[in-house]
């Protein structure tokens, strides 16, 4: 089966910016995909040219098997989209805005109506299916997003930024659903800058900086391999601890109160440091994807 | 833009562009309260102001060789107004809120309609608008008894494309302006002096001739033309060049309204 996705040198350019720099990457059927990175990073670039919505500039993009350049209808019948930013009609019911969007794909009212009741018992929204858009809260707003991408039951559900701007409860809410679409064995590719929902929902991802890949992988390999298993986190601590590190030739990220220190044997390096060098505070925790994250793209304040 | 650019516009317009159409009546039918007012109340007003008020100062004008009551001059003129506004407003406007505000356009080109055919039902409903609104202006205007059935009925259709050519030329003006409130100057510059100087309110044979011509390159004065003589009842004399004028114009001018659009929306 040929993948889902296949990028390679697709680049992005708007005159002399380049957004996305000649990456490579293949997403497979059945998988949820991750494209991590700051703003600006180029992902939603990226997906715009995924779901033909805007050209790509050099390079070779195929999905499912068709070229972006000659066949975006075909792919576009294929795929859901919910965009980072709110495109639900304000002027129509919860249930029109599903049975609108089913229009745009030719799929016959009857079904339109059956399938966007499906998909409003799905996010749970059935009972307010009356409701006009403005009286729903940003969570429900997302959902029903979600949903509206899923009226053409796509082969690859496209979620930009899906959790952005919503509080605690609503995040989890969307990520219920979408974990019972990934078990569903759905394609799903989502963007984010959130390292904890990158990390739940991801089965392989990257991490994209100023328009490159930095890695790819599954996201438990890319922190074991590339920062290790256990971090260190000194703070508050005597300028000799850095010198001290340095001779030892620890991996490590330091800021001007933050010291991080990767490792495989956490206990072994707290040991060794705790006592010879005091400090505010010192403490040992599992890597996560936002160590490698850091370690990656660095830890200056992004506009 | 090249003739191939054209041509290549024109090829990604598919039937599906009939889908936003469909999005955008359907949006009308949901707020039809706020739709239906204007053009039922708006005649009255201006007859009552125009024909009573101004009427009793001017009881006839010389139109075409021959004596003319004022209001039953200005009813038609009223309805070739109300073409253009309709339509203009539609896509510039209208068009505007849903492509920036609303984002509607954003989310319907990633579903298998092309951009080209979102703005091709855009301006089929622009088109629509104008003859929505001079139907519903023609029910009042009749209950003034200023309309000569059956020729009257012609004007529906002939809203259509009148409709087209103000409907493509708002959307030009949507693919350039930097912001909403930038409308102000089409709509004073164009849209204002058509309304007052295009044989709407007043028959252009009082002008000077230079005068003349002007309005007579001006497309509100071929819609005002044609529905004023179908509105009394006859064959317009010009009607070939009238349709002749308006449908040369309104193609081209559609299809660069697209073509902008396209330019400031696909990046």
């Amino acid at each position: 089966m040929p993948p889902v996705i296949e990028a390679h040198g697709l680049t992005k350019r708007y005159g002399s910016l380049t957004a996305v720099d000649a990456v490579d990457f293949t997403i497979d059927a059945g998988e949820c995909y991750g494209f991590l990175g700051p703003n600006g990073a180029g992902k939603t670039s990226t997906v715009k040219m995924i779901h033909c919505s805007s050209p790509i500039t050099a390079g070779d993009l195929r999905v499912f098997d068709l070229d972006v350049r000659e066949q975006p209808r075909s792919i576009k019948q294929r795929i859901g989209v919910c965009q980072q930013e709110d495109t639900l009609d304000p002027d129509f019911s919860v249930r029109k805005n599903l049975t609108v969007f089913g229009r745009y794909f030719g799929i016959p009212a009857r079904q339109a109506g059956e399938r966007s009741r499906e998909l409003l018992e799905f996010i749970g929204l059935w009972e307010r299916r009356d409701a006009r858009i403005r009286e729903l809260s940003g969570g429900l707003k997302r959902r029903l997003a979600i949903a509206r991408a899923l009226v053409n039951e796509p082969d690859l559900l496209i979620l930009d930024e899906p959790t952005t701007g919503l509080d605690p409860q609503s995040r989890h809410q969307v990520w219920d659903r979408v974990r019972t679409l990934r078990r569903q064995g759905k394609t799903i590719l989502l963007t984010t800058h959130y390292m904890d929902e990158a990390q739940t929902l991801c089965d392989r991802l990257v991490i994209m900086d100023h328009g490159r890949i930095l890695v790819e992988g599954p996201p438990a390999d890319l922190v074991r391999t590339r920062v290790g298993r256990e971090v260190v986190e000194v703070w508050g601590f005597p300028p000799a601890l850095v010198a001290h590190v340095r001779e030892q030739g620890w991996s490590f990220e330091a800021d001007t109160h933050r010291l991080w220190i990767y490792t495989d044997s956490g206990e072994d390096v707290f040991e060794a440091i705790a006592r010879r060098f005091p400090s505010e505070g010192c403490t040992v925790r599992m890597a996560g994807l936002e160590d490698l994250f850091l370690k990656l793209t660095g830890r200056e304040l992004r506009e | 833009m090249s003739v191939a650019d054209a041509v290549a516009l024109v090829r990604n317009v598919s039937p599906r562009s009939l889908r936003v159409w469909e999005r955008n009546r359907d949006v009308y039918f949901v707020t039809w309260k706020t739709n239906l007012f204007p053009p039922l109340a708006e005649p009255i007003l201006y007859l009552m102001a125009f024909g009573a008020g101004v009427g009793a100062l001017v009881k006839q004008v010389q139109y075409r060789g021959e004596m003319v009551g004022y209001t039953a001059f200005i009813a038609p003129g009223l309805l070739a107004t109300q073409v253009m506004f309709q339509a203009f407003f539609e896509t510039t406007y209208n068009t505007f809120v849903r492509m920036h505000y609303q984002r509607t356009f954003d989310a319907i080109i990633t579903t298998p309609l092309s951009l080209e055919d979102v703005m091709a039902g855009e301006l089929l409903w622009g088109a629509t608008k104008g003859a929505i609104g001079t139907a519903l202006m023609m029910l009042a205007i009749s209950a003034f008894g200023l309309l000569h059935y059956p020729h009257a009925l012609l004007i529906v259709p002939f809203s259509l494309l009148g409709g087209l050519f103000f409907a493509g030329l708002g959307l030009c003006f949507t693919g350039l302006v930097p912001q909403i409130d930038s409308f102000n100057f089409p709509t004073f510059l164009f849209i204002m002096p058509m309304f007052l100087f295009s044989g709407t309110f007043f028959p252009l044979e009082v002008l000077p001739r230079w005068a003349q011509n002007l309005a007579n390159a001006l497309p509100l004065t071929h819609v005002a033309n044609v529905i004023r003589e179908l509105g009394f009842g006859r064959v317009p004399r010009d009607l070939v060049w009238d349709l002749l004028y308006l449908l040369v114009l309104a193609l081209p001018l559609n299809v660069f309204g697209i073509h902008l659009m396209k330019r400031r929306l696909v990046k």
